[in-house]
């Protein structure tokens, strides 16, 4: 459908709409970001019992902003065996995904009745939202691979042992996930029918019953938000990170402004990823308009929302201990990967029958008794792999003696 | 790999260990000691037999494994990286070297003594009445288990037999401070497996103690309040309340242990079957503690050979299965439960009367006959000054800290300070064990482990 802005020709008033867009978004993201690392530090401060950040401004509101000042005039160390070019890139590489991912999510815009989600600025009807590419959902996903770059490059060019570690850690963490990412997504394309964001909103309905929460029934919504809380290196699944292994994995040996630029890229992707999933699975900025101003309630509902996962990201990490790489891979591989491409599949049955008129039970008895057996097959795939695994092949001595143990 | 294999640093370079010569360490400018050098040499530097000897010949492995072992794996596909002693995870100044395969701990060598003060040979030159102020700094988590074996050494080679009410407040202090010390176990070892919040909760329970141990004593470590002779006052009216509500306060929190931790499946996966000893590996490595238990071996001194007033209370020694991380873990929660179950028991039983021996000796005139009597003034002054004299002899004397058997060996040669004062620090016979459990685990594994073991380096160096 694409955005209506466009629909009469590019003139001033179109180009200063577009720029105020983009001025708007990056400015409600790094509001969004200081509070978001705020509220993360004071919300895990009252969970752990203490108080957490209060002496910069009310309540320490001001806490991100004094830190950042800080770290923005530490000296900025590169260690003498680093690749100079790469190592100052990567923070960027790790930034700048994260806030064009953001540029696609309608954060309001009113779709009741025939309205596709538009406001009206300056007598023009516009989307809510900076682009909507018709391949929306691809930009994510790529933008989400381009970041891995970032990690991966900070600390392969740190040349230091554990920022090394951490890197391989974060390369294959970061693509398995993705997988699993990708299917639960293709999920939410199919029911939709578009890879538009906008039209993903607009197929949803005001009710959370109409929600793709609902439409894809649940699982793909667990799996996105598991991988995509993998994909973010929060905890549980900050093993890229881990303090406790790796002092500061990626980073460790970043200092000054370019540890800011992780540090900022890191919540950024918090906050843009809630959003996706607040956009692909809980209607994006749909809600009942209660009074007032029609285009004022779709921000305030889409940020309720948001604020839900930004709290549920904050509870995660209170709560849970980390996983370990293989456990984690094992999560990733064994467990969310055939989930999300099973389910993937029932769906694809269930429309196609929709669609072919076919007797709707019947091929979803068929469905999961295919996929039965495939799970069947899968796990004695895993089985015969451990057994292999289990029998010296591969680790040796080190296996034997845990057997004898 | 091999991009990282940076051969000109120092980590990766031959410390030649196993020649003795520390040759490579002096050219390189790094530790070397009479020993050789410290650090773990890389894997195509390490002489047959002290690669049989990291790899624990004295356990199960022939020589001809041994060598099958060096081979499996070339000096290029792995790295050797140093954790350690400035790590977030060692505990202090523990410094551990690890080969790894990827990820993979194929050997490690822990290297110590970056704490070492000179606490034993510091000990030779105070009194018996100071020495306790010296040994309470080694194991700073358990301060008054080092009191009390120092006190107890000393009054075997004195011959006092101390009042029952004293014996009963040192019982009551060891174990609150076992339930101080597994307190912050839990809280550092939630906080190396990524339970951050683990850490805070821990601290939160330990302080309810340390609250307790500041009435006490005044101070809320390194008491010196357990002294040869009994201890250094009676204990603060309204003791018993205060041991009263701590007691109340902390059921809840097990229980929250529990649900965060206990049985919380990632925290499950991420210790059981991680870092397993046996029982005869155990022993020949002279592990005790959680750590021997954890295997299954009931060796508790408290039960085992006990001392105190421990024959006469009722409490279980707990022990595990399967010789884990988990296990650890778990004897050392459910060991805070049986110490509470003996604090009860001494709330009924302390007995009234004299909180140290009347032994003029030993003991300073009380502070109303200094005023009176110029015998006792200069009898206090020759006890804060000289010190008693202690009869020659020799004598060792163990107790059951939370980390282990620790044990007082003590030389008199008459005079009125220990000839030689040697303290058997169970972090420090524990820490042997380390290189057994962390081979074939992983980095994160590595982490678990250490934190299992539960070392405390101010012991481990003295």
């Amino acid at each position: 459908m694409g955005d209506p802005l466009f629909a009469e020709g590019v003139d001033l008033t179109v180009v200063l709409i577009v720029i105020g867009k983009v001025v708007v978004a990056f400015a409600l993201l790094m509001v969004s970001v200081l509070f978001m690392i705020w509220f993360e530090r004071k919300l895990i401060g009252d969970m752990q019992n203490r108080i957490g950040p209060n002496r910069a401004g009310p309540w320490g509101i001001l806490q991100t902003l004094a830190d950042g000042i800080k770290l923005f005039f530490k000296e900025d160390l590169i260690p003498d065996r680093a690749d100079r070019v790469v190592f100052k890139l990567a923070p960027y590489l790790s930034l700048v995904p994260a806030f064009l991912t953001f540029t696609i999510v309608p954060i309001g815009g009113v779709f009741e009745g025939d309205r596709p989600g538009t406001v009206t600025i300056f007598g023009r009807e516009t989307f809510l939202q900076v682009a909507d590419p018709p391949i929306g959902i691809l930009v994510l996903l790529a933008m989400s691979s381009v970041a891995v770059y970032g990690v991966m490059l900070a600390g392969w060019s740190s040349g230091s042992k554990y920022p090394l570690l951490g890197s391989v850690r974060a390369s294959a963490q970061m693509v398995s996930y993705e997988a699993a990412l990708s299917l639960a997504v293709a999920s939410v394309v199919l029911m939709a029918g578009s890879l538009s964001t906008n039209t993903i909103v607009a197929m949803q309905g005001t009710a959370p019953w109409e929600w793709n929460l609902f439409v894809v029934v649940v699982v793909p919504f667990v799996v996105f938000l598991l991988a995509g809380t993998a994909e973010l290196n929060r905890p549980p699944f900050d093993l890229v990170e881990a303090e406790q292994e790796l002092v500061g994995g990626f980073h460790t040996e970043y200092s000054s402004i370019r540890f800011a630029l992780f540090f900022l890229a890191e919540f950024m992707n918090t906050v843009t990823m809630a959003a996706i999933v607040v956009t692909l699975f809980l209607g994006g900025p749909r809600g009942p308009i209660l009074f007032g101003p029609e285009w004022l309630w779709p921000p305030v509902w889409f940020l309720l929302k948001l604020f839900v996962f930004l709290f549920l990201f904050v509870w995660l990490r209170a709560t849970l201990p980390r996983f370990r790489y293989d456990q984690l891979m094992d999560l990733g591989w064994k467990l969310l990967i055939p989930l999300s491409l099973g389910w993937l599949m029932v769906l694809a049955a269930i429309r196609v029958a929709q669609v072919q008129d076919w007797n709707v039970f019947a091929v979803l008895a068929v469905a999961v008794a295919g996929l039965l057996a495939a799970a069947g097959l899968l796990l004695a795939a895993v089985r015969t792999g451990q057994a292999v695994h289990r029998s010296g092949e591969i680790l040796g001595e080190v296996t034997e003696r845990q057997v004898e143990a | 790999m091999t991009s990282t294999n940076h051969d000109d640093e120092p980590t990766t370079g031959g410390a030649r260990a196993s020649a003795g010569t520390g040759d490579g360490g002096r050219r390189r400018g790094w530790a070397v000691t009479s020993e050789g050098g410290q650090e773990l040499a890389a894997r195509g530097e390490v002489s047959p037999l002290s690669f049989l000897r990291e790899a624990g010949a004295v356990l199960r492995l022939s020589e001809a494994d041994v060598a099958a072992m060096a081979e499996q794996v070339s000096a290029d596909e792995t790295m050797i990286i140093n954790m350690g002693p400035q790590h977030p995870s060692t505990h202090g100044v523990l410094r551990l070297m690890l080969e790894l395969q990827g990820e993979m701990v194929l050997r490690s060598k822990p290297v110590i003594g970056y704490l070492h003060t000179g606490m034993e040979k510091t000990a030779e030159e105070l009194t018996y009445l100071q020495g306790a102020t010296n040994v309470t700094r080694m194991d700073y988590a358990s301060p008054f288990f080092n009191e009390l074996v120092f006190s107890l050494a000393t009054e075997a080679l004195l011959e006092v037999e101390i009042p029952p009410r004293a014996t009963w407040i040192r019982v009551l202090l060891s174990e609150l401070n076992r339930m101080s010390s597994h307190f912050l176990f839990l809280a550092t070892n939630g906080m190396d497996l990524g339970a951050v919040s683990m850490m805070l909760y821990g601290w939160r329970e330990r302080e309810l103690l340390l609250d307790f141990y500041e009435k006490v004593t005044g101070l809320r470590m390194n008491h010196n309040f357990i002294r040869p002779g009994g201890v250094a006052a009676d204990l603060p009216p309204g003791w018993r309340d205060d041991v009263l509500r701590i007691l109340d306060a902390l059921p809840p929190a097990l229980e929250d242990y529990d649900i965060l931790m206990t049985g919380q499946p990632i925290w499950r996966e991420r210790t059981q079957g991680v870092g397993v000893i046996t029982a005869e590996e155990a022993m020949a490595l002279g592990a005790t503690g959680p750590i021997l238990r954890s295997t299954g071996v009931p060796w508790d001194l408290r039960r085992s050979m006990p001392y105190l007033t421990y024959d006469e209370l009722e409490f279980d020694v707990v022990v595990g299965t399967y010789g884990d991380t988990f296990d650890r873990y778990a004897i050392r929660l459910n060991e805070i439960r049986e110490s509470m179950k003996i604090v009860r028991q001494v709330l009924d039983r302390i007995p009234p009367g004299d909180y140290r021996v009347q032994d003029k000796k030993v003991t300073p005139p009380p502070r109303g006959r200094i005023d009176q009597s110029m015998e006792a003034l200069i009898h206090h002054f020759k006890i804060f000054t000289e010190g008693f004299r202690v009869p020659e002899g020799e004598v060792y004397v163990a107790v059951e800290s939370p980390r282990g058997e620790l044990g007082c060996y003590l030389v008199s040669d008459g005079s009125a300070r220990p000839y030689r004062l040697h303290i058997r620090g169970p972090s420090f016979v524990n820490l042997q064990t380390l290189p057994h459990m962390l081979r074939g685990g992983l980095v994160a594994d590595a982490v678990a482990i250490i934190s299992s073991v539960d070392p405390i380096m101010g012991e481990v160096d003295r």
